[in-house]
């Protein structure tokens, strides 16, 4: 993927009025429900800390918690599978499948199978995927990919969504109006059919103790309640990430998880299972843990702390560049911020290098992250390996803007430093502006304008405007 | 190698190198910044946060002042929402069991039969104030998952000594039996996937009515 890719996706999301609308009531809304339940908790800012301890704790030690987790889920009745890779995982899902003789299986929303791309091969292998979250059937039904990390639909208006059931649900779909709720109940009895009747579950994980082989799954749906409680076989699969080491530490993360990413004091529904339990539940269970790249970005200190994420979606709430450009333009399951750095560290920044740019570096995301991950600062990291790679074939061309980056990522390791740089920046810009845009700047920075004209710093930087507007709330 | 021997490889040469210049090190466990692991309140406050979570979340509530009242309350609940027939967990109190509606035992019902049952009547293993959460174990007078998942109504009694404040104190307590099945529900199902609009009851039981004990209690240990 070049940089203009990352451009001309979004140059043709911003041309999709509807989907801005929508988009734009999406993180409206989102960002003023977060903003209130986070407010009212006069702890969040130490669960938040407590959050990232834990996080950094556990990834300084992973393969202890990996193995101890491996230990808990066997004693409790599971099976642990490891896959190194998407290929695995992929072969590990579709060999437990096939053993059960079923040529169907239920899904509840998980990134890690899309970013496995699960669903190309089990229907490769004959077995029938069904995606039991909403947003996520409409667009299996659609045949589209997601637009939005917890909203995956939102591009997809009442009527289209209508016309998709009619076609596609057959007696469930007759005659059915295009209002939202007729449409949920039309989708409920549809899927109960498909909860009844198939025998092989296939889900992701929010977190799983090592301590006690607990995998916990938050949702909003139920459907996920379905697909954990009906099947006769359970496969989960998880990011190596996802291990916590104790039980008490999703004391931290459930509070955190459901107040930044839907901004509810608790989501409707949280499902804990450890193993199988005789007579509840699925009689067997298996865990699969999946690297796929994981490992590369745990032996980049700096950019380590992506792993942190616990997939709230808070940071595209916030994201000027993500509310803009819309989440096709990142061609990912993960969007926005933290897809602007997943992405290329998963991918490699051959296929994907242009995404460490899709942003402005305003740091609103490292403002509100739970777990604060400093996104803008991983950001500078990787863009400084993109010009690094570069430079190696075209030498030296791109000094200037490696320059820039540099200084940025020194910037970009104190809050502080970087408040007064960007103030410092505005009163200096004054002096250079011709138009709005800054047709040259003093080195080391003269450099980087060669290429391209760097956008003059507004009067009042996002985040200035972020904490007024918060705090005028 | 196996697989796991690989990434188990791969993930320790990862770590072992060091934590670069200016990022603190790895702080050792137990040594985490001092969240609140109580709710600083008194009872009476504790009780009112959790009814009012629950009128949030458009849960219908009876209070009731002792466990006796609960039979008349779950009769007459029921014959305002013209439910006759009601799953319940085996173990259900028989001074829960309301009159006039036929009562079917779970005994390992099949899931076509439990989902031809309209309601479910059970208790709880705790409640937790701040977040309005009620939470199932399949401890004691609550039976398994599927029993409160397919029928489409559930009525829970929640005695005040269940109720805790914070998310810590109910994992605390949720912590002594860590392998059975949990459920947290907290408000009803809902979706906004079609054009954001709030759509609530997606899968599970639509309705949620809560008879809330005040008054002497049903014993704590579960
Ligand atoms: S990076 Fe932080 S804010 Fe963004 S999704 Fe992950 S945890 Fe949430």
């Amino acid at each position: 993927m070049s940089n203009a890719t990352f451009t001309s996706r979004a140059a043709k999301s911003l041309r999709n009025s509807q989907l801005r609308r929508n988009i734009n009531k999406a993180t409206t809304t989102i960002r003023g429900k977060t903003a209130r339940v986070t407010a009212e908790l006069p702890d969040w800012e130490a669960l938040r800390l407590a959050g990232r301890e834990i996080k950094r704790s556990t990834l300084a030690e992973l393969d202890k918690h990996l193995i101890a987790l491996e230990e808990s889920v066997t004693r409790a009745g599971g099976t642990v599978h490891w896959a190194r890779d998407a290929a695995e995982a992929r072969e590990i899902v579709v060999r437990l499948t096939k053993a059960h003789n079923t040529d169907q299986v239920i899904k509840i929303k998980s990134m890690t199978t899309d970013e496995i791309e699960l669903n190309p091969a089990l229907e490769g292998a004959g077995i029938r995927p069904y995606e039991t979250d909403l947003a996520d059937m409409i667009v299996q039904m659609g045949r589209e990919k997601p637009s939005h990390l917890l909203v995956p639909a939102i591009h997809k208006n009442r009527v289209e969504i209508r016309d998709l059931f009619r076609d596609q649900m057959g007696s469930h779909g007759e005659g059915l109006s295009d209002r939202p709720t007729d449409l949920t109940k039309a989708a409920r009895a549809y899927l109960r059919d498909k909860f009844l009747e198939t025998r092989v579950a296939i889900s992701g994980a929010n977190f799983a103790v090592a301590e006690t082989g607990s995998v916990v799954v938050v949702e909003s749906e139920g459907n996920g309640r379905m697909c954990l409680t009906l099947p006769d076989v359970l496969i989960s699969i998880m990011g190596i990430e996802k291990v916590l080491p104790r039980w008490q530490d999703l004391e931290v993360f459930l509070q955190l998880l459901p107040r930044a990413a839907t901004g509810e004091r608790m989501n409707p529904y949280t499902s804990i299972w450890t193993g199988t339990v005789p007579g509840d539940g699925p009689r067997e269970f298996h865990l699969v843990l999946l690297d796929n790249g994981r490992s590369k970005i745990l032996a980049d200190e700096v950019s380590r702390e992506t792993l942190h994420c616990i997939r709230c979606s808070r940071c595209l709430n916030v994201c000027p560049v993500y509310e803009r450009a819309g989440g096709h333009a990142y061609d990912s399951m993960y969007q926005g911020p933290i897809g602007a750095i997943v992405t290329p560290q998963l991918k490699g920044l051959e296929e994907a290098g242009s995404l460490p740019y899709a942003s402005s570096l305003c740091g609103a995301c490292h403002e509100v992250c739970p777990v604060k991950i400093n996104i803008p600062q991983i950001l500078v990291h990787l863009r400084g390996k993109v010009v690094e790679s570069k430079r190696e074939t075209a030498l030296g061309k791109l000094s200037g803007e490696n320059m820039a980056m540099q200084v940025a990522s020194r910037l970009f390791n104190n809050q502080q430093a970087l408040e007064w740089s960007l103030w410092a920046g505005r009163l200096g810009q004054k002096l250079l502006t011709r138009d709005g845009v800054m047709p040259w700047l003093p080195p080391p920075l003269s450099g980087w304008t060669l290429s391209r004209d760097f956008p003059a710093l507004p009067e009042q930087s996002f985040r200035d405007w972020w904490k007024q507007r918060e705090n005028g709330k | 190698m196996s697989s796991r021997d690989i990434m188990l490889a791969t993930i320790r040469h990862a770590i072992s190198r060091p934590a670069p210049d200016g990022l603190p090190a790895v702080p050792p466990p137990g040594d985490l910044p001092a969240y609140r692991r109580r709710l600083d309140a008194t009872g009476p406050e504790i009780v009112d946060r959790f009814l009012e979570r629950l009128r949030d979340y458009n849960v219908h509530v009876e209070v009731l002042d002792s466990e006796a009242a609960v039979i008349a309350a779950a009769t007459a609940r029921l014959a305002a929402l013209g439910l006759d027939r009601l799953v319940i967990p085996a173990d259900l109190p028989a001074a829960w069991r309301p009159a006039g509606v036929t009562l079917v035992e779970d005994q390992a019902l099949d899931h076509q039969t439990l989902n031809a049952i309209p309601g479910a009547l059970t208790g709880a293993a705790l409640a937790i104030a701040e977040t309005g959460s009620i939470v199932l174990d399949g401890g004691r007078h609550q039976g398994r998952r599927a029993l409160t998942l397919l029928p489409d109504y559930h009525l829970c009694v929640v005695f005040a000594g269940q109720l805790v404040g914070l998310v810590p104190e109910a994992m605390d307590q949720l912590g002594r039996h860590p392998a059975r099945p949990i459920t947290f529900f907290s408000g009803p199902s809902a979706t906004a996937d079609i054009e954001l609009d709030r759509v609530v009851g997606v899968h599970g039981p639509r309705t949620l009515d809560v008879l809330f004990v005040t008054g002497p209690t049903q014993p704590r240990e579960f």
